[in-house]
């Protein structure tokens, strides 16, 4: 594995660094002591190229990133994978706000809680199907504005009796699914959007991402399948009203 | 004055940290921890709150004030010497930068209002605010910048390390500091439009844009408050002092005016509280800040942050023992906190309030 110590090192330096070992053909790189340099991993295409990050990076971290896999061992800021093409991004504790703006395609795996706007306008087409999994709980606008893949809540750890989910759910939603282990208050909910109980197609689906989840973050698989989801779909074009002139 | 009006775009970082048993911090800490955020400003305005700093002179208001000339320094130790007794006269100490090159001349004074001037009913909090709303829009070219006790501000243009430097910031303890860097978006980056804006005891760093500052503006003015520094936050601070100092509000209630529920989640809430939340928001419609913002205050028992009601801006707070840590980034906290105890984002519209024990 090749190492990279990024104590203290600007994250244009990092970068350059990073990049320029990917395109020697290292496979297995470590970054070591990150704290907060932005930018890592952005728009990096290699598919067979793993990053390890041993601290927190900075924001937007894997923006336009098309391939690579990112472990994070410790928690994440804001913007993760906003633009994002193929590749998988996975986050050992909790990370920020605008978490896989407008992605494409990949993973992103959070073990921990997430912050408010985590997949809007998130998309999809035919085989690019972009999968977002919290583990912990989320913010407002959960899947705002979102037209393609897959969002999945857990709420694995939350307070009992509170909501896993903040308000406006899946505002303005207009394709792709968000599943939310447990209940989900239809009040908090944008209004295009429409509840329902996952059939079996969806829960093979469901499985199979999770499967994929719980090996990444060492997490009991059964243990997540024992509460039901439900599953939230847009059911009208009607765009959202009034929010910012309520 | 001492501003250029040349308009940039962007956001801005800001620190708060705490030791809620009054253990008093080195400057170096908030330097560090704000340098790593250097990105988020654009050297156009930084500064420092800290509190605990002047534990020989507590009795006293400690008035930082910046002026463009000798006149205005002039003109205000007039004023001052009629209005106040004053313990002591400094420069505040600096240290040269090789990037700042143009800076106002700075004092500090350590006063007490002359106890003739206080008639009718006046207190001697009255009396500073008055003296600041007075110098800072009626003698040209002095500004007030700090005017609390046991606590000072020390602001500028340029990034968060050369200003630390310019101000010998490492010298300084406190038991809460803020700090920021800015990234100016609808106003003139000028000393004194720097973060934190403060009055008597209150400071306030703020990431985002008060779209309401016309509304709020007139709204204190009712009240004798002058804005006069030219940008967004400054209501914040004044809102604060007539919230809670002059109408008794207790913190948390405040904060439920300056980010005040929607109506659909008061329609929601029991009867007692939607008749209470909407009692505010009639009586203080005025006061809400509208707009993006995460914003800390300091002030003499402790500190706060809060979140504009839909999160448009970053907050994150971790704590370690008996210190709490409130930025834009978990990155910069974990910059001078490796292994904080807990970690996380507050929701929207819900304040941190961390208060000092004793």
């Amino acid at each position: 594995m090749y190492e990279i110590d990024a104590k203290g090192i600007y994250y244009r330096k990092l970068n350059e660094m990073l990049r320029e070992a990917v395109a020697r053909g290292e496979k297995e790189i470590l970054l070591k002591n990150v704290n907060g340099q932005y930018y890592i991993g952005d728009g990096i295409r290699q598919g067979d190229v793993k990053i390890t990050i041993d601290g927190v990076p900075g924001n937007d971290l894997a923006a336009f990133m098309d391939g690579p896999t990112i472990l994070v061992k410790d928690n994440a800021q804001d913007n993760i994978g906003n633009t994002m093409n193929a590749g998988k991004v996975v986050v050992e504790g909790h990370a920020g706000d605008v978490l896989g703006y407008g992605m494409r395609g990949g993973k992103l795996f959070v073990k921990g809680d997430v912050g408010y706007r985590i997949g809007i306008h998130m998309k999809g087409y035919k085989r690019q199907v972009p999968v977002i999994i919290a583990g912990g709980t989320a913010g407002d606008f959960f899947g705002e504005y979102m037209a393609g893949g897959i969002l999945v809540l857990l709420g694995l750890g939350a307070e009992n009796g509170k909501p896993i989910v903040g308000d406006y759910l899946g505002s303005g939603m207009h394709g792709g699914a968000i599943f939310v282990r447990g209940e989900v208050d239809e009040t908090r909910c944008g209004k295009e959007v429409g509840i329902m109980e996952p059939d079996e197609e969806d829960m093979k689906l469901l499985k199979s991402y999770l499967k994929e989840y719980c090996e990444d973050l060492g997490l009991d698989l059964e243990e997540v399948m024992k509460r039901p989801f439900k599953k939230l779909i847009p059911v009208s074009l009607r765009p959202y009203g009034n929010l910012y002139c309520y | 004055m001492n501003h250029n009006y040349e308009k940039d775009i962007s956001g801005c970082g800001l620190i708060g940290i705490i030791n809620k048993k009054k253990q008093r911090l080195g400057g170096e800490f908030v330097k560090k921890s704000l340098c790593l955020m250097n990105d988020r400003g654009n050297g156009l305005g930084a500064g420092f709150a800290a509190y605990g700093l002047y534990p020989e002179l507590s009795d006293h208001y400690a008035l930082h004030v910046m002026y463009d000339d000798p006149t205005s320094q002039r003109d205000f130790e007039e004023f001052l010497k009629e209005n106040y007794d004053v313990e002591k006269i400094e420069e505040i100490p600096t240290k040269p930068v090789p990037s700042i090159t143009i800076s106002p001349l700075l004092m500090r004074y350590f006063v007490k209002p002359h106890k003739k001037m206080l008639v009718g009913g006046m207190t001697e909090d009255d009396f500073v605010v008055r003296t600041v709303m007075q110098v800072n829009s009626e003698i040209a070219g002095a500004y007030v910048f700090s005017s609390g006790k046991n606590m000072g501000v020390f602001k500028g243009v340029s990034n968060p390390r050369e200003i630390a430097d310019f101000f010998r910031i490492e010298e300084y303890e406190g038991y809460i500091w803020t700090g920021h860097t800015r990234f100016p978006t609808n106003t003139p980056g000028w000393w004194g439009g720097a973060h934190p804006f403060t009055l008597l005891d209150w400071s306030i760093v703020h990431n985002g844009e008060i779209s309401s500052y016309g509304i709020n503006k007139r709204y204190l003015e009712m009240y004798g408050y002058k804005l006069t520094l030219l940008t967004d936050t400054e209501v914040v601070a004044y809102t604060l002092d007539l919230l809670i100092r002059k109408h008794g509000l207790d913190i948390s209630t405040a904060c439920k005016v300056l980010a005040a529920p929607f109506w659909k989640d008061v329609e929601r809430m029991d009867e007692g509280e939607k008749d209470a939340m909407t009692a505010l928001r009639m009586t203080y419609g005025s006061a809400l800040l509208n707009g993006p913002f995460s914003l800390l205050f300091g002030h003499r028992k402790g500190l706060v942050g809060i979140n504009d009601r839909i999160k448009l801006r970053p907050l994150v707070v971790a704590t370690k023992g008996d210190v709490v840590f409130m930025s834009s980034e978990e990155s910069s906290i974990r910059e001078i906190c490796p292994k904080p105890d807990r970690a996380w984002a507050p929701r929207a519209g819900e304040p941190v309030i961390v208060e000092l024990e004793d």
